[in-house]
């Protein structure tokens, strides 16, 4: 068991310092906060939102209306969870 | 499972109605504030999971059935779904009461200003069918781990 700790230690240390030295590099790289690369998506949305959608809410917009499927595979997400846990725990919950 | 004492009961019950209220609000003003069907959700779906805490998985069993909460998010998904499919002479998900006379058809003003609850089409809707959805989705998750993890195993016959 000794030798597999020191393995795993070993190859810890190895898989950090690898992910700290690939991302070292990106941080002169790293955009402030609000300045995206590509804003003309965002300028549409914020310009558009309100009269387009009539909703204050930009967020919910963008969730419900712009980008409708992607909710719509969210739902699907936690249908499958519910349906996952009904099925495999049913059988305990009815004795 | 012990029993939980009276004041957890007492505090639990006086809580849930809060919660709940709080949770319908931020799923009905989700066009206009923060949060949203799913977020609402989450709080109510929390508060039932409060009751199931402090009375019982056993005692919530008896009133609610997860047969009828699995029917409920049936009922939520096909309603979003069919709001989807209700602006499909232009597209999938296009806002077609958006702008119109209609219920929720009122356009706010550009710019920073609280909006009116009546607004924003097809959304307070969809709002509403994907809250159903968590709501009982949500809950039916853990009243059924919460039945299916106690110490006697099984629900009485």
């Amino acid at each position: 068991m000794r030798s597999r700790d020191a393995v795993a230690l070993i190859a810890l240390v190895l898989l950090g310092s690898f992910m700290i030295m690939s991302v070292l590099p990106l941080a002169n790289m790293i955009r402030p906060f609000g300045e995206p690369v590509n804003p003309e998506m965002d300028d549409y949305i914020i310009t558009h939102a309100q009269n387009e959608t009539g909703a204050n809410n930009a967020v919910t917009s963008v969730v419900f209306d712009y980008r409708g499927f992607d909710t719509l595979g969210e739902a699907t997400v936690l249908f499958t969870a519910v349906a996952g846990v009904i099925l495999v725990l049913r059988r305990y919950a009815h004795g | 499972m012990d029993e939980t004492s009276k004041i957890i009961k007492t505090v639990s019950s006086v809580m849930f109605p809060f919660v709940t209220i709080y949770g319908l609000y931020v799923i009905l003003h989700g066009h206009l504030t923060p949060g949203g069907g799913f977020q609402g959700g989450a709080i109510v779906a929390s508060g039932c999971a409060l009751l199931v805490v402090a009375f019982g998985s056993d005692a919530i069993a008896k009133r609610v059935k997860e047969s009828q909460l699995s029917l409920l998010e049936s009922i939520g998904a096909l309603g979003f779904i069919s709001l989807a499919f209700v602006g499909i002479a232009t597209t999938f998900f296009y806002n077609s009461l958006a702008g119109t006379k209609f219920l929720f058809g009122r356009i706010p003003p550009y710019g920073s200003n609280p909006g009116y609850l009546s607004s924003g089409g097809l959304l307070p809707l969809m709002n509403l069918a994907v809250g159903t959805k968590v709501i009982a989705g949500l809950f039916a998750i853990v009243l059924i781990l919460a039945i299916a993890t106690r110490k006697k195993g099984g629900r009485s016959k």
